[in-house]
C-alpha cells in the first residue's frame, strides 16, 4: 500500500514538473502525456551474511577485548594476606569466562603468587586460594574445571624482586596463562 | 686468611662425588654476645710442616666458641707462652692474663697419610686438666676434628653438648626475580665453611628439613612445574621424588623416629596436614578444616604435632595430640604466629611472630606462657634449631638481600651468615652427626 501511494505522489510530481516547464517555455511545448514511470522496486538486500564474530582473540591465541587488538588483562591483583577478587577485575573475568565458554578445547593456568612478607609454606597456602578465587568465579560462571589448573608459586617468584610496598603490590597476585 | 681456608677446602672435598660449587657463604659477622663471655686461650697448635697448607687448628677451635657468643678467645699476641704440651703449662702465665680456661695441642701426620691430633684442656684457677684426647682421621677431615675438639672443649666447660660439628643445608636463590632466576640447595658446615651443591633447578625450591639420622633431607622442589616433595641422600646425592598429588605437595618433616613425614597436600581442596609412612608410603590425614593448616613440626616424643592454622581467623600455631587428635592453641599474642619448631626439651617454642608489621623470630615458654621476640631485623623467617637447642638458625634481610642469622635462644648472642653469590634462604640446622666418620 505504502508503495502504491508513494508511486502516485511521484507521478503527480512528476507531472507537475512538465507542467511549470510548460509556463516558462512557451516555445515547443511537448507532448506532455503523463508517462507512467514504474519505479521498480530495488533488489531485496541481499540475505544478511551472518554476522563476522567479532575477534575475541590474537593471533597467538590470547583473548582480547572483542573486535580490538587489545589484550584482556591476565594480572589480578590482591590485597595484602587476602584471597578476595578485586570487584574492578569482575568485568575482565567475565569476558575471560566468556572466552572459555565459546573455546572449550582452550584451558588455563592459574598461577597463585603472594609478597615474600609471612612465612614461605603459608604464602604457598596463600597464593593457592588466590588462585582458586579467580578458579572459583570462572567455573561458577560456566568454563569447566577441566579448563582450568591451579598452581600456588607463594612467595616464590615474585614479579618484581623489591622490598617496598609498590614490589608488594605488584607481588600479590593471581596470573592467568593460555595454553 | 679466610680465603687460604676456601681454596684448601676446595682441595680437600675434590674427592667427593658431589659437584663442588664455591662457597656459597661468607665470613661469619658476630654482632653480640653475653655480657661476660668465658676468657679462653687456644694456644695455635704445633702442626707438623706437612700440615702447613692446612688451616690452623686452634683458629677453627677458637672461632667456634667465639660464635657460640660463650667464650672470649684470648688473641695469640697476648699470650705470654705457647705451650704444645702439658710440660710446657705454667698457669700463672694464663691466670695472670685472666685466662678461665686453656686449650693446647699438637697435630702428626700419621704414617698412612691420616692426621692425628692430640690435645689437652686446663682450667687455669684449679690448675686441673679437664680433658685429654687424640682424634685420627683422614686428612680431609681436618676441619671436622676442630669441631670436634670444640664440641667437647664446650661440653666439658658448659655442660651443654657441642653442636659446631654438624651441617646447616640451605637455599641459595641467584637473580630471584628475574627470568634467569636459579635455585640450589647447599650444604655447609655450621660456621659456613665448604658449601656444596646437593640440587640446583630453575625453579623454586623451600622447606628444607633433616631426617634425624642426618643422611637425607627432604625439601619442596618446583622441578615438574608444581611443588613435590624431594627425599635426598646427601652422601650419595640420589633423589626421590614422592608422588604428587593435585595443589601443593609441601612442607616436609620428619618425625623423630625417622619412620614417617608430616606434609601438606592439598589434594582434597584446600591445604590439610597428612602423615606418611615411609615404609609403606601410607598417608594418613591430620587435620580437616576449610581453613588453611600448614607448617607441621614434631613434638620430641613424635606424640604431637605443631602447625600453623587459619582457623581462628588469623594464622595461629596448634598442637595435635596424634593419637586423639585432640587440638588445643598454643599461640594467644599478636595476630601472625606461625611455622613453629620446639626445643628439644618439647617445653619451649620457637616461631615466626608478626608485631607492628614487622616479622621478627620469637620464643614462648609452653608451660609459663611467656614470649620473647629474639630478633630486632625484619622478614625474619625460618627458624631452625641447633640439636643442642641453644641457637637457631634463620633467614631475614640485611640491604635487601636474604642472608642466613643465627640467633641464642635467650637472644643475646647473634651472628650472621652473609653471601656473596645471591639470596640464601630456608636453612635448617642439621642433627647430631658424627662428621668424623662419615660423609
Amino acid at each position: 500500500m505504502t508503495k502504491h501511494w508513494l508511486r502516485s505522489l511521484f507521478v503527480i510530481m512528476l507531472a507537475g514538473l512538465v507542467f511549470a516547464g510548460c509556463a516558462t517555455t512557451s516555445e515547443t511545448p511537448e507532448p506532455t502525456e503523463p508517462v507512467e514511470v514504474d519505479v521498480e522496486e530495488p533488489p531485496p538486500p541481499p540475505p544478511p551474511e551472518p554476522p563476522e564474530p567479532p575477534q575475541d582473540q590474537n593471533d597467538e591465541g590470547i583473548p582480547v577485548y572483542l573486535g580490538t587488538n587489545r589484550l584482556l588483562p591476565r594480572t589480578f591483583y590482591f590485597d595484602y594476606d587476602r584471597a578476595v577478587i578485586d570487584p574492578d577485575d569482575l568485568s575482565a573475568l567475565e569476558m575471560h569466562a566468556t572466552f572459555l565458554n565459546n573455546h572449550r578445547d582452550r584451558s588455563i593456568v592459574l598461577e597463585g603468587h603472594c609478597d615474600e612478607r609471612g612465612t614461605r609454606e603459608y604464602n604457598l597456602a596463600l597464593g593457592e586460594n588466590r588462585a582458586n578465587a579467580v578458579s572459583t568465579f570462572l567455573t561458577s560462571a560456566g568454563v569447566y574445571s577441566r579448563q582450568i589448573e591451579t598452581v600456588s608459586y607463594g612467595e616464590e617468584r615474585p614479579a618484581d624482586p623489591g622490598h617496598s610496598d609498590s614490589a608488594w603490590t605488584r607481588n600479590r597476585r593471581a596470573v592467568m596463562n593460555y595454553r | 686468611m679466610i680465603s687460604f681456608f676456601r681454596i684448601l677446602s676446595l682441595g680437600l672435598c675434590g674427592s667427593s662425588s658431589l659437584a663442588f660449587a664455591a662457597d656459597t657463604l661468607d665470613t661469619i659477622i658476630i654482632d653480640a654476645g653475653v655480657d661476660n663471655p668465658v676468657r679462653i686461650a687456644v694456644v695455635p697448635f704445633r702442626q707438623r710442616s706437612e700440615l702447613d697448607g692446612l688451616p690452623r687448628m686452634a683458629d677453627i677451635i677458637g672461632f667456634d666458641l667465639a660464635r657460640s657468643g660463650q667464650f672470649a678467645p684470648l688473641d695469640e699476641e697476648n699470650m705470654l707462652s705457647y705451650p704444645t704440651e702439658e710440660k710446657e703449662v705454667f698457669f700463672r702465665d694464663w691466670r695472670i692474663l685472666g685466662v678461665e680456661y686453656l686449650v693446647i695441642g699438637r697435630a702428626n701426620l700419621e704414617f698412612n697419610g691420616d692426621v692425628s691430633v692430640s690435645y689437652h684442656l686446663y682450667d687455669v684457677a684449679n690448675e686441673r686438666q679437664m680433658l685429654n684426647d687424640r682424634l685420627t682421621a683422614v686428612r680431609g677431615k681436618w676441619r671436622d676434628i676442630a669441631h670436634h675438639i670444640s664440641d667437647a672443649v664446650f661440653e666439658k666447660t658448659t655442660g651443654i653438648r657441642g653442636a659446631f660439628a654438624t651441617k646447616i643445608i640451605y637455599v641459595l636463590a641467584r637473580d630471584a626475580g628475574a627470568p634467569s632466576a636459579t635455585f640450589s640447595l647447599e650444604i655447609a658446615d655450621s660456621d659456613g665453611e665448604r658449601a656444596r651443591t646437593l640440587f640446583s633447578s630453575r625453579e623454586p625450591i623451600l622447606s628444607a628439613s633433616w631426617s634425624p639420622d642426618g643422611r637425607t633431607v627432604a625439601y619442596v622442589s618446583f622441578e615438574t612445574g608444581r611443588p613435590g616433595i624431594v627425599l635426598q641422600d646427601i652422601v650419595s646425592g640420589s633423589r626421590e621424588l614422592l608422588p604428587q598429588f593435585k595443589g601443593i605437595n609441601s612442607a616436609p618433616v620428619f618425625s623423630p623416629d625417622g619412620n614417617s613425614l608430616a606434609m601438606v597436600l592439598s589434594r582434597d581442596g584446600n591445604p590439610e596436614i597428612y602423615v606418611m609412612n615411609l615404609k609403606d608410603r601410607r598417608l594418613r590425614r591430620i587435620t580437616r578444616h576449610h581453613a588453611i593448616d600448614t607448617e607441621p613440626s614434631w613434638t620430641p616424643d613424635g606424640q604431637n604435632l605443631v602447625f600453623t592454622s587459619e582457623r581462628g581467623g588469623r594464622p595461629q600455631i596448634y598442637l595435635l595430640e596424634l593419637k586423639t587428635n585432640f587440638i588445643e592453641r598454643l599461640t594467644f599474642q599478636g595476630d601472625y604466629n606461625a611455622r613453629a619448631r620446639l626445643l628439644p626439651d618439647g617445653k619451649h617454642l620457637v616461631f615466626v611472630h608478626r608485631r607492628n608489621g614487622v616479622f621478627h623470630i620469637a620464643w614462648q615458654d609452653l608451660e609459663r606462657d611467656v614470649m620473647q621476640v629474639l630478633t630486632k631485623t625484619a622478614l625474619d623467617e625460618s627458624p631452625s634449631l641447633a640439636p643442642n637447642g641453644t641457637m637457631l638458625i634463620y633467614a631475614t634481610q640485611d640491604q635487601g638481600k636474604g642472608i642466613l642469622a643465627v640467633v641464642s635462644i635467650d637472644g643475646r648472642v647473634k651472628y650472621r651468615l652473609p653471601s656473596s653469590s645471591g639470596d640464601v634462604r630456608e636453612p635448617a640446622w642439621s642433627p647430631f652427626i658424627n662428621t668424623l666418620s662419615e660423609g
